[in-house]
């Protein structure tokens, strides 16, 4: 470690907040993915003015620095590869201030998801967003990784709910893109905003957001069908959508899933289906009835067994909870799980299920689906024990088969979860060199230095710098 | 896919100098006195049940609404203009609050780069985050970043019923005892609004509040279309009418926008170098101001 910049972090904060103790070191290593990497100080500022000082101490001493929420990032985007800082915006957790007649907030990064909604409840709002982490991951990490969650559907992906972000770029200057207003100000204004959502820590830091605050729905109705076979539901999917309904919330379950959560929470779900389909609608009573009959008539024309209508809020919070804690139940299965996250058009989603299914046999995996159906967003759940000799080898190669299936298929690399390093290398598989280029050079223009979360998003050679080494053990 | 080569050798590489683009010329058109090009028309495809559409960044928005009405969707983009128009100017029509920002609609776009290479930004999915979001900033650069050639948007379902009502209620009441109107307009004395979903719900919304159903918004000055905070916005004086929310307010004075925050400008200044380093797209047409 670099005395001269420790020192210098430790001026710029309190000793107390510069943290190099190994065991609580270990922590700052890796985020929720399986990929681990080096730190050896971890720095908690309080204000924008500490961001400041601890940006301007590492860009002095040409040292990196990873900004980092709640560590619940599952590409790697918050991996330290090799010792950069750690910059956690944990403690700056305030919600700073609420409009609730124009709906926003300012907000600092450290701002839990679930608390801000728990926060503006009482006046009838909350955030959209809502990623299955929402108890714990923070606003921050939303904004660098634009995340979603079921309710991403109607209401859009983090992007569409960020108004403006205060960002102290990698000068250790402060400059605040967007505004309150929902067009960048001023004749011809670039959306810098815009361009900041999604940057994974490598534009600069964020230090304040104003955030949207979402109405919430006057009614809702929580429907649950299942069906013989994952077609059927995947079809359903398309007929509502293709039918001028974009319900709240769309989200399907395969056999091995509902096998798993049932048994964890006792919701009742058909363990005999193959496929059960969750649908939610929102709104005002007319709507929301036409919405529910409607639906339920295709999913009953599409081969639904039963229908399952939610009778007040608790069994809606039942069904949900299967949903939320799928994750939790499959903990059951076998100790370790890869979550993957992939995009394909919603008409490819019964033909690259059929693929997901085949790659996950070929190479002697267990795979759970359980995923937001609505936007075509799959989440194939890879299930093993990495005790197991040469399964992690197996894990990344039946991986690999599922996101080029998936990019076959007319779809994407990541619906939601980000490149960070996990996706690094796959990149090519969607851009040409010329599409990697243009990304480059946007990330130049905010971050000059490539100080900011380096070796991250772009490979090389397009990612100019250093090729950063990968840690052993790191899937990418 | 639209074949994009003829409209890259159009638009040629460094070497051939500074060059504008004009859809319909409804807001500014070209720039003036330098060699003009035009983007690729037409509907490439429409996949109603992805609620997508891909077609050339020169198709008439108008054009692409009708194709679209014809299986009851439709895209959150300002009529009149080209789609390639209407998204590199990057502002919305009065439905902004309800429809959302023009910003959101784009998912991919291929475009011509400063060098003279076709470039994609994006995907084709409804969502995706794979890479940095180089859409977003092409939304509103008014060409400086790239020329659009054919682009992949999202469309959204025509609702079941749609309905301007006016009151003499205060704008925070409205805005408060509505649920997600599509649009709410003030001009300091009524509050116009737009309703969708089912007829019945429009109704009993209408009914709580007292409005009364009407033709269509106000007329909107025509002065300046300004951005501001949407709490400033309901500070304007003299005649106007405020977007309720959103912060944009159409006023019968002119109005020069204030200048940017240096930080940001230097910041918007530094991405379109990066892009074009020569200023060679719609040169002259300043990134921030
Ligand atoms: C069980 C589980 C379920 C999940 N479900 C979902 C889901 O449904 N949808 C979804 O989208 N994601 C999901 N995730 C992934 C993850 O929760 C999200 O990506 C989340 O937004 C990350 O937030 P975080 O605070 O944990 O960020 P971190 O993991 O700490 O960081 C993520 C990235 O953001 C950067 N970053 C963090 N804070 C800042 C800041 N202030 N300024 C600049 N950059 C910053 C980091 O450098 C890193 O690149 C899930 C994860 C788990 C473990
Ligand atoms: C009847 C009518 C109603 C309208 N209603 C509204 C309204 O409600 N709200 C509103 O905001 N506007 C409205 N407009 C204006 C119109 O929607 C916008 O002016 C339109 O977005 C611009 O499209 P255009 O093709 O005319 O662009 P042009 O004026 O030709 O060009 C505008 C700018 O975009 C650039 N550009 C054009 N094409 C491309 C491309 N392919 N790639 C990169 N840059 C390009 C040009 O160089 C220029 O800088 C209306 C116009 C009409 C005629």
């Amino acid at each position: 470690m670099n005395d001269t910049l420790l020192a210098a972090l430790r001026e710029a904060l309190s000793p107390a907040r510069v943290h190099t103790d190994g065991s609580e070191l270990g922590l700052y290593r890796r985020d929720a993915s399986n990929i681990e990497g080096r730190t050896e100080v971890v720095c908690f500022p309080l204000t924008t003015a500490e961001v400041q000082a601890c940006v301007r101490a590492c860009v002095r001493h040409e040292v990196p620095f990873v900004a980092r929420g709640s560590g619940t990032g599952l590409a790697g985007g918050a991996t330290p590869l090799d010792g950069e800082v750690v910059i956690a915006l944990t403690k700056m957790d305030a919600v700073v201030s609420v409009d609730p007649v124009n709906r926003h907030a300012w907000v600092e990064p450290g701002v839990l998801n679930l608390d801000l909604s728990r926060q503006v409840a009482h006046l009838g709002l909350h955030f959209a967003p809502d990623p299955s982490s929402q108890q714990s991951c923070s606003i921050g990490g939303n904004v660098a990784n634009n995340s979603g969650g079921p309710h991403c559907l109607a209401d859009g992906v983090t992007t569409s709910h960020i108004l403006a972000a205060e960002v102290v770029l990698s000068d250790g200057e402060v400059v605040v893109l967007g505004s309150e207003a929902w067009e960048p100000a001023g004749a011809g204004g670039l959306d810098l905003r815009g361009g900041f959502v999604g940057s994974e820590g490598m534009f600069g830091i964020a230090t304040k957001l104003c955030v949207r605050l979402t109405q919430n729905p006057p009614g809702v109705v929580t429907m649950l069908f299942d069906y013989e076979s994952v077609e059927a539901g995947a079809e359903t999917v398309s007929a509502i959508i293709a039918d001028g309904m974009v319900p709240a919330a769309l989200e399907m379950m395969d056999k091995l899933c509902i096998e798993a959560v049932e048994a964890y929470i006792h919701a009742g779900l058909p363990t005999d289906a193959a496929a059960v389909l969750l649908v939610e609608v929102t709104g005002l009573p007319a709507g929301l009835a036409a919405d529910r009959d409607r639906i339920v008539e295709i999913a009953l024309a599409h081969g639904a067994r039963t229908v399952r209508i939610a009778k007040d809020e608790a069994e809606r919070a039942l069904l949900w909870k299967g949903r939320k804690t799928a994750f939790g139940a499959i903990a059951r299965i076998k100790p370790n799980y890869y979550l993957h996250d992939t995009v394909v058009p919603r008409r490819m989603l019964p033909t690259v299920l059929g693929k997901v299914y085949e790659i996950a046999a070929r190479h002697d995996l267990l795979v759970l689906n359980v995923f937001h159906a609505g936007d075509g967003n799959l989440h194939p759940l890879l299930v093993f024990d990495k005790r197991e000799p040469g399964v992690m080898e197996r894990v990344h190669a039946a991986g690999e088969e599922i996101v080029r299936a998936s990019v076959e298929a007319g779809g994407v690399l990541s619906g939601e979860h980000g490149i960070g390093l996990e996706k690094r290398d796959f990149m090519p598989l969607m851009f040409a060199p010329a599409d990697l280029a243009a990304q480059a050079a946007v990330r130049r223009a905010f971050d000059p230095t490539g100080l900011a979360n380096p070796g991250k998003v772009l490979p090389s050679p397009a990612g100019c710098g250093d090729l950063q080494h990968v840690p052993e053990g790191a899937w990418v | 896919m639209i074949d994009l080569a003829e409209f890259a050798a159009a638009v040629g590489d460094a070497d051939a100098g500074p060059v504008t683009i004009t859809g319909l010329g409804t807001r500014g058109g070209p720039v003036p006195g330098v060699r003009c090009v035009g983007a690729p028309a037409g509907i490439a495809w429409l996949q109603p049940d992805e609620m997508t559409v891909c077609c050339g960044a020169g198709t008439p928005v108008d054009e692409l609404v009708a194709a679209l009405a014809e299986h009851r969707q439709t895209v959150a983009l300002p009529a009149g203009g080209t789609v390639g128009g209407a998204l590199s100017v990057g502002r919305a029509d009065v439905r902004q609050l309800g429809w959302g920002p023009v910003r959101d609609t784009l998912l991919q776009a291929r475009y011509v780069s400063a060098a003279g290479e076709v470039v994609k930004a994006g995907g084709p999915t409804v969502k995706n985050v794979s890479g940095f979001d180089v859409c977003r900033l092409l939304v509103g650069s008014r060409g400086t970043l790239g020329f659009l050639g054919e682009v992949i948007l999202r469309t959204r379902p025509l609702a079941r019923a749609s309905q301007w009502y006016r009151t003499s209620a205060e704008p925070a009441v409205v805005q408060r005892g509505l649920y997600r109107p599509v649009s709410l307009l003030w001009d300091g004395t009524m509050v116009w609004a737009l309703l969708e979903g089912h007829p019945e719900d429009l109704a009993a919304q209408a009914a709580s509040l007292g409005m009364e159903p009407c033709d269509g918004p106000p007329t909107l000055p025509t002065g300046s279309r300004r951005v501001l905070p949407p709490a400033e916005a309901m500070a304007s004086t003299g005649t106007f009418v405020v977007e309720l929310g959103v912060g944009v307010v159409h006023h019968a004075d002119q109005w020069t926008s204030p200048t940017r925050d240096a930080r940001e400008a230097a910041l918007a200044e530094a991405v379109r170098r990066e892009m074009d380093p020569t200023g060679r797209l719609n040169p002259v047409l300043p990134v921030h101001g």
